[in-house]
């Protein structure tokens, strides 16, 4: 009995993995505003999901530098970036997507990580190495959550 | 009568008061010395116009063990090296008090490190303590972030405490500080961040829980909460590099002599606050 659970679980991880279609890092295309049009998946984005990855201090750990007042619960939201409160009225969906994928393409300079990008880093540390810090999926994720940051 | 009486008292209520409001005005003072925890930026800085200690940026109850030195836990560490001090090792059957007097003899010596020494090398205190004791009492090195280095970097610290730290950058100093310079602005590791990424743009803000301070190091070895021990500059360095998951540089390396070099002339005209507490 449980080892068919096992091996089921199995099953549909490896099968949500080899079928969903994930765009690399490399391959993205950037509109002139730095924004990106097309998902990075062929799966819709999970919110409830990203809302977790935002909060998560080994994922998105977005609070560290964001106010966002739906996550009053949490006790420590960072200062360092603009409060994240009303922001999908600010910016459309691709513009999002591209600020989390690569901020640096919008605001030049910025502390703010980038969050699907695999090269082009510095002394990078061996294990995160050839990696991005989310998943293309968890970007989704977490863009279908940012887009129900509304006032 | 009365009155007078009532004075100080009405004295020590405002010090009370002003060590519960942590901030950028609040005074650090230590067994009635008062020390320098802001002041105008050394002229070499082009982008910060005032310097802060770390000790400004702590909640009030860090501050206060600073304030106290039975309460400061560093004291523990201190004098573990003042036995350490006496104690013969080694093949030439020799303890630092052999050849130094005390360990106040060093007065004044942290409030100038890292320097040039005249084979033109830059030197920190670690090494000066582990050349006495590999060639002059044939001892073994000590592990440079170690509990025995510590502990004696904070007796030897603890001479100079209340010292303006004063490090030279010109002269024989001035390529070393340069490359110091450099590691401070260039980012690094997976979030690909710099020091200054922190430390300088965003020195009052907080990061989560984090108060960011400016990454001063007038106060090392600093005692954390977080691990209760003695910790390193180097130490420190590496856990910062870590936590933006860059490969650190190597403790006692020349990258990390450099950066420490650049770090503390960032501190110039700071009191030496070794051993501070931080979390
Ligand atoms: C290290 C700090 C830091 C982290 C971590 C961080 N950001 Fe940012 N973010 C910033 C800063 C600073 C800005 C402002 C842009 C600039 O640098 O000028 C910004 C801007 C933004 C903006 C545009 C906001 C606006 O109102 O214009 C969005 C959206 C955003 N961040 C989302 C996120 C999300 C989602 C995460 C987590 C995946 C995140 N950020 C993580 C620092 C950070
Ligand atoms: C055999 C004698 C001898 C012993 C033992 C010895 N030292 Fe030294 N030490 C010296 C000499 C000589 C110098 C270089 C001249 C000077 O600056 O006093 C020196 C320099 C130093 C300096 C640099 C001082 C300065 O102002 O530049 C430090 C720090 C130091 N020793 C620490 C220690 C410690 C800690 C120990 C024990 C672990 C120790 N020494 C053991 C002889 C000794
Ligand atoms: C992501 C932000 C971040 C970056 C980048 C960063 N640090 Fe830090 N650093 C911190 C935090 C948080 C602390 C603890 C709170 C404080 O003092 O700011 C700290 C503390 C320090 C301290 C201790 C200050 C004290 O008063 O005891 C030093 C020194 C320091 N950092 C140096 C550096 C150096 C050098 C670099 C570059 C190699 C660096 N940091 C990069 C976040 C950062």
């Amino acid at each position: 009995m449980r080892l068919t659970k096992i091996t089921l679980a199995a099953v549909v991880a490896l099968g949500s993995a080899s079928f969903a279609e994930t765009t690399a890092p490399g391959n993205i295309k950037f509109g002139e505003n730095g924004g990106i049009e097309l998902s990075l998946t062929s799966v819709a984005g999970d919110a409830a999901s990203g809302r977790k990855i935002f909060m998560n201090r080994k994922k998105g750990n977005c609070l560290a530098c964001h106010v966002n007042s739906d996550m009053a619960e949490q006790t420590f939201h960072g200062e360092v970036g603009p409060e994240l409160d009303g922001v999908a009225d600010r910016w459309e969906a691709a513009e999002l997507r591209g600020i989390l994928v690569n901020s640096k393409n919008m605001f030049e300079g910025t502390i703010m990580p980038a969050f699907y990008r695999d090269s082009g880093y510095n002394r990078i540390l061996k294990k995160f190495d050839g990696k991005t810090i989310l998943s293309a999926q968890e970007v989704e994720d977490l863009l279908a959550y940012v887009m129900t940051l509304k006032e | 009568m009365k009155i007078t009486s009532l004075l100080p008292l009405a004295f020590s209520i405002a010090a009370v008061a002003s060590v519960v409001t942590a901030g950028e005005d609040s005074t650090l003072s230590v067994e009635g010395e008062v020390f320098v925890t802001k002041i105008a930026a050394p002229a070499h800085l082009e982008n910060v116009d005032e310097i802060f200690s770390g000790w400004t940026y702590r909640r009030d109850e860090t501050q206060a063990l600073q304030m106290d030195d039975f309460e400061n836990p560093s004291f523990v560490f201190i004098d573990q090296a003042l036995d350490q001090f006496e104690m013969v090792e080694g093949s030439a059957g020799k303890a630092c008090s052999s050849c130094h007097e005390s360990a106040e003899v060093f007065s004044g010596l942290r409030a100038s490190m890292p320097r040039v020494n005249s084979a033109g090398e830059l030197e920190t205190i670690p090494e000066l303590i582990n050349n006495c004791r590999t060639e002059r009492m044939g001892a073994e090195k000590w592990k440079w972030s170690g509990g025995q280095m510590s502990a004696m970097l904070g007796l030897i610290g603890l001479q100079s405490r209340g010292m303006a730290l004063n490090v030279a950058i010109d002269g024989p100093a001035a390529s070393f500080w340069e490359k110091g310079k450099e590691l401070y602005y260039q980012r690094v590791g997976q979030l690909d961040m710099a020091c200054s990424s922190c430390h300088e743009d965003n020195y009052g803000n907080m990061i989560r829980a984090d108060h960011l301070s400016q990454g001063q190091i007038n106060g090392f070895p600093t005692y954390r909460l977080k691990n209760a021990k003695l910790n390193t500059i180097h130490g420190r360095f590496k856990g910062c590099m870590k936590n933006i998951r860059a490969t650190p540089f190597k403790e006692g390396s020349d990258e990390f002599k450099a950066l420490e070099l650049y770090v503390a002339s960032r501190a110039n005209g700071l009191s030496v606050e070794t051993p501070s507490v931080r979390n």
